[in-house]
């Protein structure tokens, strides 16, 4: 348990740890906080925060409690940061462990592929699929899951590159082992921690990825996200920021956690690296 | 010259990649629902069923989806994106006016995202975990998970609602008419904000790879030999680490160009610049896909042509690349 005394003596890993057990814990308790739904009619619309104790944080143009979006806002996130994240990595895993296995031609089908998505910004194929697919939460998860992969698919391969003529490796060969059950078997533990750390970059871009399509109304309207509310309080910037505001921050504070909860863990299991 | 025909075997590489990424969304663009014709007779106020029928003949859009590709890649070839019903004029002039507010605001963003990711890495990297680094380092790290929109938003309440110092939105003041320098002048005002808020998240990944890039080129052997034929400390380090350690900040540039076009449609849509991001974002909301299609092949495009002149860049500040061939 080295690496865990490792990660708890850095602060910037704990403080985000903290961010993400804060956030966790906001959206596990949205539902005994505010019983009602969130995207339901609560007040006088545009109350400033602080000005009336039953919404702390004022409520939006439609009059909709803010605390309560934010509070609800925190599952979204996570959830379409999470199952995003876990299909973009798993997509990532299977094609970076075959191009990397068998290298020759699979290689380069599968990088070539790799290739056409990582030349089309991934931001405009989001948007080509929310098009075909319409916005519903699940096909914005899918559809940022699916733009994400890239990335730990050559990371993957990378590290299947350098495992795949290892003395274990041909070990597992002349006892007769299947592919398969080298690839997932031996090569595969031994190349997932670094995946595994990347997954914080991929959550973290996914929430701001999903953020932004919601910002421009192409996400689920339906459900209430942070990007959504600050699209709806960009009506009333001028003079109500606050509506854009306060959402913005509750984004900022996840990436953050996930950014830095994933450095300390790069680090603490990297300890060499961290020495520099 | 050597260089020259790497670069461009690696340009010629990139072509069937195009292609897989036309023939991919071109078939994604089939699931879709509604075509042009939908959308034209949408836009026209409804109509029989023989004229959309007429319509879709004259579009081509009765053809097999095999022939449909075919067709489309031979105009491709020739350079003609289709028709866009929405604006009424065809895909490639469409894109074309809306390009250069999307190149200028890509082109200072990068310039100012690398220019002070370089000085500040510097700067942290040479007080290595003393307070200039550990504030640079935090707030590189806040940058980083900004959302750019959200940042744009609170900018125009700041720049634009309270102090009235920049204009919050578009691309020149159409109420007066001017020229020259003062057009200049006047674009420039209009596009601080937008570039600060596409600039910031790409600072903070140029600042954070400056610095540990820095830090190992340090730590070399040439920098010790350096020091030790008893060069000040300020030519150390413009003259043998700082080249050095920007190789990686530049292959960063070719890597994060389709990153950059995608953080544009945001950033475009806060601002309401007329530009490509823009466009993409509307063509997707009027269903218009004959254009989104063209944005797609326009920003493929764009993101090859950087990653050939960050390959031309990269031999330049490294000889030995040419070496190698």
């Amino acid at each position: 348990m080295d690496a865990l005394k490792r990660y708890f003596r850095s602060p910037a890993a704990v403080i985000g740890l903290i961010l993400l057990l804060v956030v966790i814990a906001m959206a596990v308790s949205a539902g005994f906080l505010y019983t009602r739904d969130p995207l339901s009619l609560a007040g006088r619309p545009l109350i400033w925060p602080f000005s009336n104790p039953r919404f702390l944080l004022g409520t939006d143009n439609s009059g909709r409690d803010i605390a309560a979006q934010i509070f609800y806002g925190a599952r979204i996130s996570l959830l379409i940061g999470g199952v995003a994240t876990a299909i973009a990595i798993l997509i990532g895993i299977l094609v970076g462990a075959f191009a990397g296995y068998y290298g020759g031609w699979v290689d380069n089908v599968l990088m070539r592929i790799t290739e056409a998505f990582q030349t089309l910004p991934n931001f405009v194929l989001l948007l080509v699929l929310v098009a075909v697919f319409g916005s519903t939460l699940t096909t914005v998860t899918i559809a940022v899951g699916v733009v994400s992969w890239p990335a730990p698919a050559r990371l993957t391969r990378a590290e299947f590159l350098s495992l795949r003529n290892r003395e274990f490796v041909q070990a597992g060969r002349t006892l007769g082992m299947r592919d398969i059950k080298i690839i997932l078997g031996e090569i595969l533990p031994n190349a997932l921690p670094p995946v595994i750390v990347y997954a914080s970059v991929v959550m973290a871009v996914a929430i701001l990825l999903e953020s932004a399509l919601a910002f421009l109304r192409l996400s689920d309207p339906n459900v209430a996200s942070w990007g959504n509310l600050i699209g709806l309080g960009r009506d009333v910037l001028r003079v109500q920021w606050y509506v854009s505001a306060i959402p913005g921050i509750a984004i900022l504070v996840t990436v953050l956690a996930v950014s830095l909860v994933g450095q300390g863990l790069n680090d603490a299991l990297n300890p060499r690296l961290k020495s520099r | 010259m050597r260089i020259l025909s790497l670069a461009g075997r690696r340009l010629a590489a990139s072509i069937p990649t195009l292609f897989l990424i036309l023939i991919g969304v071109f078939l994604l663009l089939q699931m879709a629902p509604g075509d042009t014709v939908d959308a034209l007779m949408a836009q026209m106020g409804g109509g029989d069923a023989a004229s959309a029928r007429e319509l879709r003949q004259f579009y081509g859009l009765d053809l097999s989806i095999p022939m449909q590709l075919a067709n489309y890649l031979w105009r491709l070839v020739r350079l003609d994106l289709g028709f866009s019903s929405i604006y009424g004029k065809p895909v490639a002039s469409v894109i074309l006016e809306r390009l250069p507010p999307t190149i200028l605001l890509m082109t200072a963003s990068l310039s100012f995202a690398f220019f002070f990711g370089l000085v500040f890495g510097v700067i942290a990297a040479r007080g290595v975990n003393r307070w200039p680094d550990t504030l640079i380092s935090t707030l590189g790290l806040i940058f980083y998970a900004t959302p750019s929109f959200w940042f744009g938003l609170m900018a125009i309440v700041v720049f634009s609602v309270y102090l009235q110092w920049l204009p919050s939105g578009g691309f020149e003041d159409i109420g007066t008419v001017q020229s020259g320098v003062w057009r200049v002048l006047d674009i420039a005002s209009h596009l601080v904000l937008p570039t600060l808020t596409l600039g910031l998240i790409f600072l903070a990944i140029y600042l954070r790879i400056m610095r540990a890039s820095m830090l190992e080129v340090l730590n070399l052997d040439f920098v010790r030999t350096a020091r030790a034929k008893g060069l000040d400390e300020t030519h150390v380090v413009t003259r043998h680490v700082l080249r050095n350690a920007l190789l990686p900040m530049v292959t960063l540039i070719g890597l994060q160009a389709g990153t950059m076009l995608g953080g544009s449609v945001v950033v475009e849509s806060v601002f309401s610049l007329p530009g490509l991001g823009r466009l993409a974002y509307e063509s997707v909301v009027q269903r218009d896909l004959n254009t989104l299609l063209g944005i797609v092949f326009v920003s493929a495009l764009l993101v090859i042509v950087v990653n050939f002149v960050v390959d031309l860049l990269y031999a330049r500040l490294d000889p030995r690349i040419q070496a190698d061939g």
